[in-house]
Order: C-alpha cells, then sequence, then structure tokens
C-alpha cells in the first residue's frame, strides 16, 4: 500500500490485498494457437477466473461482404476456419445455390463431400495432434503432418490453392477433377488409415495423455446446449446432434455413416469423437469414390450444373460465341440479379454448426451477411470450464476446443 | 406428432395473438415478428411449451433498415428444436433511436457474446445484459460500424455508388 502512494501508480482497488494472481495469457503465446488473450485469476496453480479477450483479428467480413457479389465473397469465408476452408466455400456455394434456386448433379455434390470430408479430416487431425503437442507428445503432430500435407496437394490440383482454397463456384467446381487429383486420393485412402491407427495407438491408451485429459475441461450435455455448442465438441459431451444427418445438405443422405458421442465432454472425450469422425470420414470419402466411378458416359465428365446466369461460361467460349459473352461480362461484373429473400443454410464445419444467413432485397451484393461461426459461441464457456482447474489444464482446454482465431474474430 | 410450422403458429397464435404477425414461410423456415417488449416472452414460451421446446439458439443477429421509420433496427433469433429438428426465425423491430431490447442472455448462456457482437456493430441495448460493451471493436470506438450510414468504401469516390450494386 506504502510503496503505491510513493510512486504514484494507479493500481485496481483491492489489488495489492488480494490473495490471488493476476496472469495475463495471450495474445500471442505459443502456447494459445493463434491470437486468444485470457486474464487469468490464479490461486496458485489453481485457475480462479478468467477474462477473454476477442476480436485481434477481426476484418469486417460481414460490412466487406455487403458491397460484394456472392462470387466475391467465397475468398472471405476461406479466412473464417482456415483449417478447413473447402467446407466454408461450400457452405457459402450451397447458401446461394439455395437463395438463386440452383440444384446440383449428383457428381457435383460427391465430389464436394469428398473434398469436405478431407477438409474435416485436416482440420480434426490439426487439433488432435495439437491436443498432443500440448500434453507433450510432439511425435504425432509431425507424424500426422505428411498427410495433411497430402490433403493440401488433393485440394492444389482441384483448385490450384492449399489453405485459403477458394473452391469450387456457384453450381460446381471451376473444373473437373484430373486423374492425378484421384490418383493422390486413392494413395490418401490406402495409406491414411495405417497412419491414423498409429496416431490412436500413441494416444488413446497412454497413460500420460489419459491423465492429463481425462476429467478436465468437461461440461454436461445440458449446459452444452445452453451454451450453443456444436460439432465434435457437442458430441462429445453425449447429444449426437450433426448437421449432415440432420439436416442433410449435398446429398449427404446417400452415405452410411455413423455419428461419434461421448459421455462426459471433457477433454479426452473431445479427442476421442474427433478421432471416430475421422474413421468416419474416410469411410465417407470411400463411398463418395465408388459412386463417382459408377457415373458413364457423359455423365461421369459433370462438373457443374447447367446454370449460365451465375456459373463462368469456358473461355474459349468467351471468345467465340456471343452468348457466352454476355455472361461472362455479366458474372465478372457482378450484374447477376438475386431474388428477394432470407435464407439461413448450415453446413457441418469442422468444430460445429457453420450457419449463412443471408438477407438480398434484390440488389447484387447482399442486403446482409450473417455467419454463424460455431467457436465464437462456445469459446463463452471457456471460464466455465477451465474454472477450478490447473493452468496447464486450461491450455489443454484451449486446444481442445479448436478455437480458431479467424473464425472466432471473423 | 411431428412437429410442423403450421402447429407452430397455431400455437403462437393461441398463446398471444396479435401479438405475434408477420408469419412467413420461406425456403422451409418459419419467421414471425413480435413487438420488443415481448421478445423474453415469446423465447421463454417456445423454450417451456411441452409441445414446440426451442430450446437451442442457433444464432443471434441484428440488422439495420434505415428506410424502415421506426423499425430500423431488427434483432434476428434463429431457434432449433434439436429432438423434432426444425428450426423457426422470430424478429423483433426497434426504433434507432431508442435502440432497447430485453436480454436472452438469462435464457441462453450462448447468447451472451452474441448480443454484445449485436450491440457492438449496430448498438442494440441488450436491457438487463450482465456485460454489455463491445467485443469485436476496439472500446473506443464511438460508433456502429455495421449500420448501412456508413458506407464501406471511400466516400470520395463515385464509381461505386449504389446503382452500380443494383440499389438505387
Amino acid at each position: 500500500m506504502l510503496a503505491q502512494q510513493q510512486h504514484n501508480i494507479k493500481l485496481p482497488e483491492g489489488s495489492i490485498e488480494k490473495e490471488t494472481t493476476t496472469l495475463n495469457v495471450g495474445p500471442t503465446h505459443p502456447a494459445t494457437h493463434g491470437v486468444f488473450q485470457n486474464i487469468m485469476e490464479l490461486d496458485g496453480e489453481r485457475v480462479v477466473s478468467t477474462e477473454q479477450t476477442v476480436g485481434y483479428i477481426h476484418r469486417a467480413f460481414e460490412k466487406l461482404a455487403e458491397r460484394r457479389p456472392l462470387y466475391q465473397i467465397t475468398p472471405i469465408t476461406d479466412r473464417l476456419n482456415y483449417c478447413s476452408s473447402p467446407i466454408n466455400n461450400m457452405g457459402w456455394h450451397l447458401t446461394c445455390e439455395k437463395l438463386l434456386g440452383v440444384s446440383t448433379p449428383k457428381r457435383v455434390d460427391y465430389l464436394r463431400v469428398i473434398i469436405m470430408e478431407l477438409a474435416r479430416i485436416s482440420d480434426h487431425l490439426i487439433c488432435n495432434s495439437i491436443v498432443g503437442v500440448d500434453t507433450g507428445a510432439y511425435t504425432g503432430f509431425l507424424y500426422v503432418m505428411q498427410y495433411r500435407e497430402l490433403i493440401y496437394e488433393i485440394y492444389e490440383e482441384v483448385c490450384g490453392s492449399r489453405l485459403t482454397t477458394n473452391i469450387g463456384r456457384i453450381g460446381g467446381f471451376e473444373r473437373n477433377f484430373t486423374n492425378t487429383a484421384f490418383t493422390k486420393l486413392e494413395k490418401f485412402l490406402k495409406e491414411y488409415p495405417k497412419v491414423l491407427k498409429e496416431f490412436e495407438n500413441l494416444f488413446t491408451r497412454n497413460r500420460i495423455f489419459m491423465e492429463r485429459t481425462q476429467g478436465t475441461g468437461g461440461i454436461s450435455a445440458e449446459r452444452a446446449l445452453n451454451y450453443g455448442f456444436t460439432g465434435p465438441n457437442l458430441r462429445a459431451a453425449g447429444v449426437d446432434y450433426d448437421v449432415r444427418v440432420h439436416s442433410p445438405y449435398s446429398s449427404y443422405q446417400d452415405f452410411n455413416f455413423t455419428v461419434p458421442v461421448g459421455t462426459t465432454g471433457d477433454n479426452y472425450d473431445r479427442f476421442l469423437v474427433r478421432n471416430a469422425e475421422m474413421w468416419q470420414s474416410l469411410s465417407i470419402i470411400e463411398q463418395a469414390y465408388q459412386k463417382i466411378q459408377e457415373f458413364k458416359g457423359a455423365d461421369a465428365e459433370v462438373y457443374h450444373a447447367d446454370v449460365p446466369e451465375y456459373y463462368l461460361p469456358k473461355k474459349e467460349d468467351v471468345y467465340t460465341k456471343m452468348e457466352a459473352l454476355i455472361w461472362h461480362f455479366k458474372i465478372i461484373m457482378g450484374e447477376v440479379e438475386m431474388p428477394k429473400g432470407e435464407v439461413y443454410q448450415a453446413v457441418e464445419g469442422g468444430n460445429g454448426e457453420l450457419g449463412f444467413y443471408l438477407i438480398s432485397d434484390g440488389g447484387r451484393t447482399p442486403f446482409r451477411l450473417h455467419f454463424r461461426r460455431p467457436c465464437f459461441i462456445y469459446y463463452q464457456a471457456y471460464p466455465e470450464l477451465i474454472q477450478g482447474g490447473m493452468l496447464s489444464d486450461a491450455i489443454v482446454t484451449m486446444s481442445s476446443l479448436n478455437l480458431i482465431a479467424g473464425e472466432l474474430d471473423a | 406428432m411431428a412437429l410442423t410450422n403450421e402447429y407452430i403458429q397455431q400455437k403462437l397464435k393461441e398463446k398471444f395473438g396479435e401479438l405475434v404477425y408477420n408469419f412467413e414461410e420461406t425456403y422451409g423456415m418459419l419467421s414471425f415478428e413480435a413487438p420488443k417488449d415481448q421478445n423474453l416472452k415469446v423465447l421463454q414460451f417456445l423454450y417451456d411449451e411441452e409441445s414446440l421446446q426451442f430450446r437451442f439458439l442457433t444464432d443471434l443477429c441484428a440488422v439495420n433498415y434505415p428506410d424502415d421509420a421506426g423499425r430500423e433496427l431488427a434483432v434476428v433469433y434463429h431457434l432449433h428444436n434439436l429432438t423434432e429438428n426444425i428450426r423457426i426465425r422470430f424478429k423483433v423491430f426497434t426504433a434507432v433511436e431508442t435502440p432497447d431490447v430485453f436480454t436472452a442472455s438469462q435464457l441462453f448462456s450462448s447468447a451472451n457474446w452474441m448480443e454484445r457482437e449485436s450491440y457492438d456493430f449496430y448498438g442494440v441495448n441488450f436491457v438487463g445484459h450482465p456485460n454489455l460493451k463491445r467485443i469485436l471493436n476496439v472500446d473506443e470506438m464511438d460508433y456502429f460500424p455495421l449500420r448501412k450510414e456508413y458506407p464501406l468504401e471511400d466516400q470520395t469516390r463515385i464509381d461505386k455508388d449504389d446503382e452500380m450494386f443494383g440499389r438505387g
């Protein structure tokens, strides 16, 4: 108290008499894997309370989207959950297609399913291996990274880019999958199961890993629902809600898969649910690839819907055909008329239900576009999840929630 | 019995009569409005009523309609009944001069940050909110940036007026 008066330092009321320590974690801390700041009150090593600060990488996507034609919004969605950009892109295309009344051919749906499930695997792979890193097991992370690389190579074959993919267009894909893409997919399907098995062997029954993750960061199903949890985090708490099953999009109803659930909603259950989902995703990709091979003749070459109003014509047609030139000009200049209406479209993202709420007033850009970003909503529960636990467990809890700063801050 | 949009509408009409209106079904989703002072009563009824059970708040956001005098700001709730798997959209409108809407954060913990976000961008004042302050923008900001009165582009540019975007 004396020191305070002498040096004229203004400390908050009661900050010297109190028996807890204030610790600032983040915003750029190696253990937070993204820009997250937490101001924690610690009693020894136990967390008494925490206050999160978010918004460090806010880029006003919703405002930007109000001045862009539909196709220019796809790159914005890349930058939400950048660990699984293709899912965001597809979700956005589906939203546009719902508003514009475009229906896609089955082959397009199956190709989309392949890309989305690859994205889900790469998303879960990162999250689970990072949980490993935070509990002191670096091996798993390095081991699976090779296969994320292979997934990125498949993206690259399809759309030309790796992280922020901008993959697909309204109505389908920008080009057909090449043979190289399918060869790489086959390689992935052949080699990845062994790697995933080995990854599970490293962790699932590992005593140290189990003791670090079991019983920490748990949440009941009731609280999780009240907090708006979705995706693997909700399923780990025992609620079998999956957008792919509840409101199927992109022909998910044609596939056989189970929805893995946990019981306690703790870090260990979240890890197990994500691993189990990767196996399901693999099975979905295999089924989709089989279905694609069954298309014969002209059907086997279809990669977009026949919607010249919204889908860019081939470049050689633009140079030689009047009609194609007109559509090309209109689409690029954003002169595509949209019907009036309000659409909500949800997809099962890597970390939960990713929703797009689009209001169109008949202009050429959205009147209002709101992203339902799953981790923005469930990150609110973080103080409740870590309260009373150790600081080191709080770090593991943060990584096992699969928080992505780009999505959180939009 | 499967829950249908007609049944939900009928139930709401029975309970609230003339206080719920503008029922619409767009792209399969039932949408309706209520006066802003009724929002908690409607949400609570949808939550508690045995045959409705809308207990999951999927999304909450605000919208600005600058030309709609007295109804400039809208708060839109997307609710989901997970057992029957049906979604509805519920809106309340408020004037921009008195943007006071009751908070839903006591009913849904998830509403807390979503309401802070709506406050941050649109200035909707959620009455009773435990911690209503800016969330994504800096605390020093003195305007509500997603309102339509703040254009995105540089105002000196003439090549990007509303006409270029099919409006005006």
